[in-house]
């Protein structure tokens, strides 16, 4: 497959593919000398990318898109990992260790995988250790590797900021189907951590926040207050594509809790910035 | 409303649109990204086709998808309303609470679609629990199981099938609801069940089907027959 060919028979289809693209003959050039870096299997994703830029749609790259979630990831799995490394966390002898452990698993594969793929597309992933982290957000949770239910509240706040961090970056992998498909797969597997972490919560151990539902309900439904207004912001939304579902006849909560809200990368930048040490 | 309904005109306005004129930028990203490109436009081209022998016909393109969204909807609003009506034995006031929240999701989102599909929507599917015992917690929690982690499965087998922006959106706000249904769901059978190795592969990926993949599961409890040909694929 080579780039050219293709722009050769898009013009049969498209007469005008190089007139499109003219005003922004950069961005092209930049895949002309491309073409010769990039490795096959890198193809698709360069073409998305390409695409993009010469019909002027949302000027982020899927592998910018690739490396957001990658520093996602990494925020959540040195969190796991030193949440379950710390001894006398995490009730000893019951199921919250298992727990942890399986999504602690699942964030690091998440990183894997990412790695993986931006490497393979030619980019350069972004790389952290647990020492770029401080998880006590600059001491607005002092005790989250000493308490175990600040340990869960940090954990809802990032699987619920997850959730939303990826449902806000679906539209910008429109171009690379296979891309957006696996965004997708990992995020309903955050969504899934959401909901058993919040479940965890409703345990006295985990600090009896025992009317914590696993889905989100209203405003900050966090239990810990304005520490974490923006990870919820937005969520109290009740129209959706134009249909305010309370007019459907659904109360307030249901309204919010059956649709989850999307954040978009400055918003989620700006949580995530808490956390990493500048 | 009027925007949602405004905005099918547009996508279909612009679809017909590149079987005479120049190419809609979305339509260039299907020709571009599809194999079979000639069929996808052709498709894409091709008005909504009505209800015949073959079933309830779920439609092509963005409305097809959100039809098909509508219809497993439809079905798992069915199955909650049930539930919460004649509720298992023995059920507890937390699991009574907790599957009445899912309900008045299941209906939220079956009322949405429904309204925001409005004159493209596909009528009321007529459904089959007859495998189901509804007194049964084991019964009930694993049909719960198996309907929500479907749904997971068809959002996010269908979310790059989908061209609308605001669609793709639409859907990945209800998926991510969806999937804490699922691990609640699986918890109440066995906690710590809410993604593991049977919904979860080695590299950390929820499971994504084909819409075909999807119907010929759901089938077993949907009386009404479903023709689901002219989805984009």
């Amino acid at each position: 497959m080579n780039i050219l060919n293709i722009l050769d028979e898009i013009e049969k289809v498209d007469a005008e593919i190089y007139e499109r693209i003219n005003p922004r003959r950069a961005a092209m050039k930049s895949f002309y000398n491309m073409g010769s870096k990039v490795a096959m299997a890198a193809v698709p994703l360069a073409m998305g990318s390409m695409f993009k830029k010469a019909y002027g749609q949302t000027p982020s790259g899927v592998i910018d898109v690739l490396n957001f979630a990658l520093t996602l990831e990494y925020l959540e799995y040195y969190f796991y990992q030193q949440g379950a490394a710390q001894p006398g966390l995490i009730p000893a002898g019951t199921p919250a260790v298992a727990a942890i452990n399986t999504i602690r698993d699942h964030e690091l594969a998440h990183v894997n995988l990412l790695k993986g793929a931006i490497s393979a597309s030619g980019g350069t992933p972004v790389s952290f250790t647990a020492a770029n982290f401080d998880y006590t957000a600059k001491n607005n949770f002092p005790t989250v590797f000493s308490s175990y239910p600040t340990f869960l509240a940090v954990a809802q706040a990032f699987e619920d900021t997850g959730v939303r961090a990826y449902k806000g970056q679906a539209t910008a992998l429109m171009s690379a189907p296979s891309v957006l498909q696996t965004a997708l797969q990992i995020h309903s597997v955050e969504a899934r951590h959401a909901a058993h972490i919040r479940q965890m919560r409703t345990t006295a151990a985990g600090g009896g926040q025992t009317a914590m539902k696993p889905w989100i309900t209203g405003a900050n439904d966090s239990g810990i207050g304005a520490a974490v207004d923006a990870v919820y912001k937005g969520e109290d939304n009740v129209t959706q594509g134009g249909v305010n579902i309370t007019s459907l006849g659904f109360s307030v909560n249901a309204a919010t809790a059956s649709f989850d809200e999307a954040l978009s990368t400055a918003d989620v930048l700006a949580i995530a910035s808490l956390f990493i040490k500048s | 409303m009027k925007n949602f309904q405004q905005e099918d005109q547009d996508v279909l306005h612009k679809e017909s649109g590149i079987l005479t004129a120049t190419l809609q930028r979305r339509s260039f990203l299907q020709y571009a990204g599809a194999g079979a490109a000639g069929i996808a436009l052709i498709a894409a081209g091709c008005k909504k086709d009505k209800n015949d022998n073959n079933g309830v016909n779920l439609g092509s393109g963005d409305i097809g998808i959100l039809n098909y969204a509508y219809a497993l909807e439809q079905l798992e609003a069915a199955f909650y309303d049930a539930v919460v009506k004649t509720p298992y034995s023995g059920i507890s006031q937390t699991e009574l609470g907790l599957l009445t929240d899912i309900r008045d999701h299941e209906l939220a989102h079956r009322e949405f679609f429904k309204k925001a599909l409005s004159s493209s929507a596909i009528p009321g599917l007529e459904v089959n629990f007859s495998s189901i015992d509804f007194s049964s917690r084991a019964s009930v929690l694993g049909t719960a199981k198996a309907f929500e982690d479907l749904g997971v499965s068809a959002y996010n087998g269908a979310g790059k099938l989908i061209k609308s922006a605001d669609y793709l959106v639409l859907a990945g706000k209800i998926v991510s609801v969806e999937a804490r249904h699922a691990a609640l769901i699986r918890d109440l059978i066995e906690n710590g069940t809410f993604a593991n190795m049977e919904v979860v592969d080695a590299n950390g990926l929820d499971k994504a089907r084909t819409p075909s993949e999807v119907l010929s599961i759901a089938k077993a409890f949907i009386k009404t027959s479903i023709n689901a040909t002219n989805l984009p694929s």
